[in-house]
């Protein structure tokens, strides 16, 4: 029997910033190291692939745990951001700002050039059609990465041995 | 000439041990072990500058350095080392595992 060639599907359902860098960042681990990778985006995920969406992701610190005010260097332990300030505009402006400015120093890029990447690396990426339905997306509000727009029962054929993981 | 592996040091995993023990005939032998029969003047490109990079501070370079540093775009790294370029590019070099994400 002939070994299949390894193979990786992600679903991405979610449109904040801090959660489009998981499939992106494995995606392209994958990419390196000879793996077949399939990208299936649904739900908010499609923000990620969405001409008018994808420069404008974000995360905010309102109801995020994880948000201390250390992240920012203040002596400040585990205090988090009180979700008070949370809720003052700009605060979510200022949190990408800053999750951004992160990623860059780290050498990470920006999703728009992420997913280029990925798709030059050779990964199949496709939108959810009932989200494309339900949000009424056309075909020319995508980014050039995505393949097609296929059903969830597409999806299953065409993970068929994969591994998948869903974010 | 056939460069002759067989004092050569390498790791469970297939990448030399030892950089400094690599040689461009080396380079040819490993490359065909990884299905590239004829390294071309890009393949070189993308050689030497892993070599330099990677002699410099001791890490081979992500394949997002390798594109930014040589200029050679995404597709054709894909096209040149089919199959895993991260980890072809660094075992023809000589070097050691990528250690970086992107």
């Amino acid at each position: 029997m002939t070994e299949q060639p390894r193979k990786i599907a992600f679903i991405c359902s979610k449109g904040d910033l801090d959660m489009a860098y998981p499939a992106l960042i494995m995606g392209w681990a994958a990419l390196g190291n000879g793996i077949e990778v399939i990208i299936f985006f649904t739900f908010w995920g499609l923000d990620l692939v969405t001409e008018k969406r994808v420069d404008r992701l974000e995360i905010a610190p309102v109801a995020n745990t994880s948000f201390k005010m250390s992240m920012m260097g203040l002596p400040t332990g585990n205090w988090g951001i009180p979700n008070i300030m949370g809720i003052i505009p700009g605060m979510t402006a200022f949190a990408t700002w800053f999750m951004k400015m992160k990623m860059k120093a780290l050498g990470v890029p920006p999703v728009r050039e992420y997913l280029e990447m990925l798709s030059d690396g050779g990964a199949k990426m496709y939108g959810c059609k009932m989200t494309v339905d339900m949000f009424g997306i056309k075909k020319e509000d995508f980014l050039p990465c995505i393949d097609s727009v296929v059903t969830a029962s597409d999806f299953m054929d065409m993970t068929e041995g994969a591994q998948i993981i869903f974010i | 000439m056939i460069a002759d592996l067989t004092a050569i040091a390498f790791n469970a995993e297939g990448f030399m041990t030892n950089p400094n023990e690599w040689t461009k005939e080396i380079a040819d032998v490993l490359a065909k072990q990884e299905g590239i029969e004829t390294l071309t003047a890009d393949h070189w490109k993308i050689i030497d500058f892993c070599r330099t990079t990677g002699m410099s501070n001791g890490k081979s370079p992500t394949l997002r350095q390798i594109t930014t540093g040589t200029g050679i775009s995404t597709k054709d790294l894909f096209a040149l080392f089919p199959k895993g370029p991260a980890k072809k590019v660094a075992k023809i070099a000589g070097l050691g595992k990528p250690e970086g994400c992107v």
